[in-house]
């Protein structure tokens, strides 16, 4: 079961080779699907957004108070970080057509990856605990 | 990174045993043709990998500390692991001994019941083999010997999730300029970029494969990997270069299974950097072991008169 299929379809139908360079979302609008994928996190664990931004991006606030508590969850930070990034250099080819378009589709690509990891983890809360945010299976809230 | 850079002791892990016995085959051939030395530890045991990490993580943290132990014990500063699993796992071990004193604790009562000399933190360097060959070799000499024999060739550097995370076990990442970045990782592009290789803007490049989850979740898995091989290929990359066994068998295997479940074929090439290495160095595709790989890149080494 895909637990984003809006999400993914979307990007999907706008990845496509054969799509039409206006069929992928804009850069503020997979930011936005980005911010989604991190709320339903936040939601599963019972949680409202807090509010506010990191360095200009709600992305990253909510990213931030996601990882309380769960560490493993910091598996997706450079993630968020890299669709940030994106995010950026797609506005700042502004009056580029071809480079911002390459730009949103690696973002597009990065936020899908985000997209599929946290619905691995919503479908599978031990996703992302095994290998670089390893904790401790019987000790609650190790690291 | 401490002492003699062109001697340290080796630590290939279970994995390079095993799965990943191409790394292994390829990082020996490259070791030697670039003149380094490495002895492999005397009696050295399992790192704890993630088994043990998450049932006991102090256990894993002796298990780890015992072959830093052996490395010091024979007489070396600096060990090198090229899985990303065991030096996370040493580097981690290393981080637990010298800030928690209930680990350190534990190290101390399990070295004197195995009979053995408790690893004091400080000892010895873990360094992964991509910081090894950088930072020993350095970009020059490897232009000058490569030759330029990648030269064609469009890359794309995976990482993987445990050669940069957690941040705060990598004490000299981020220290800026020749440092490496645990956010935009570089070393394994700058390494091949001196061999002549392009490395194309790939914004995966630490993105999670679900590589421990590859059996429980195989579905999972095979969905981010298959993100991985497609955002590369979107990329323009024609290869997948790897520095992990456990990402490199993963991207392999869920290839595979991609075509199989999801219909959905890809033909970027995945190879370890140090088979690529190796080839620009004028090795063979045999010598380093790509005929050991699980998928076959024969025709793109051919195209690219390489191996």
């Amino acid at each position: 079961m895909e637990v984003f299929p809006d999400i993914l379809e979307r990007i999907d139908a706008g990845l496509d080779p054969a799509a039409d360079p206006g069929a992928l979302p804009g850069h503020d609008a997979l930011l936005a699907d980005a911010e989604r994928v991190i709320e339903a996190w936040l939601a599963a664990r019972g949680e409202a957004p807090e509010g506010g931004t990191v360095e200009g991006f709600r992305l990253l606030a909510l990213h931030r108070q996601g990882c309380r508590g769960t560490p493993s969850f910091n598996a997706c930070r450079e993630t968020c970080r890299e669709i940030v990034f994106r995010r950026n250099t797609a506005d700042l080819y502004s009056d580029d057509a071809a480079e911002a378009l390459a730009q949103r589709r690696l973002m597009a690509m990065t936020v899908k990856h985000l997209a599929l990891f946290v619905g691995g983890k919503l479908a599978e809360a031990g996703l992302g605990d095994f290998c670089c945010s390893s904790r401790p299976l019987r000790a609650a809230g190790g690291t | 990174m401490a002492g003699d850079l062109r001697k340290v002791a080796y630590y290939p892990g279970c994995a390079l045993e095993g799965s990943g016995g191409p790394y292994d085959r390829s990082t020996k051939a490259v070791v030697k043709a670039l003149g380094l030395e490495m002895t492999e530890l005397d009696d050295w045991n399992c790192c704890g990998a993630m088994e043990v990490k998450n049932i006991d993580p102090q256990v894993q943290t002796y298990l780890s500390a015992r072959n830093l132990a052996i490395a010091g014990d024979m007489g070396f500063k600096t060990v090198m692991a090229p899985c990303n699993g065991c030096y996370h796992n040493l580097k981690k071990a290393e981080h637990d001994l010298a800030h928690n004193p209930e680990a350190a604790g534990v190290n101390r009562r399990i070295s004197a019941k195995a009979g053995h000399r408790a690893y004091e933190p400080g000892g010895v360097e873990t360094i992964h083999a991509l910081d090894w060959i950088k930072k020993a070799v350095g970009e020059e000499e490897l232009a000058r010997r490569a030759k330029g024999r990648l030269a064609g060739l469009k890359v794309a550097n995976y990482y993987g999730c445990m050669y940069t995370r957690p941040r705060h076990i990598f004490p000299e990442k981020d220290k800026g300029p020749g440092s490496e970045s645990t956010l935009k990782p570089h070393f394994m592009d700058d390494i091949l970029a001196a061999a002549g290789a392009t490395n194309v803007d790939f914004p995966l490049k630490t993105a999670c494969c679900g590589g421990a989850h590859s059996l429980s979740d195989s579905d999972m898995s095979t969905k981010l990997v298959l993100n991985i091989l497609t955002t590369a290929e979107a990329c323009g990359a024609e290869v997948i270069a790897t520095e992990c066994p456990t990402c490199h068998t993963g991207l392999e295997m869920h290839q595979v299974r991609a075509e199989k479940v999801l219909g959905r074929r890809t033909s970027v090439r995945i190879l370890y950097f140090t088979q690529l290495l190796g080839m620009a160095l004028g090795l063979s595709a045999r010598s380093v072991g790509v005929q050991e790989n699980l998928s076959d890149p024969g025709d793109l080494l051919a195209e690219k008169g390489l191996g």
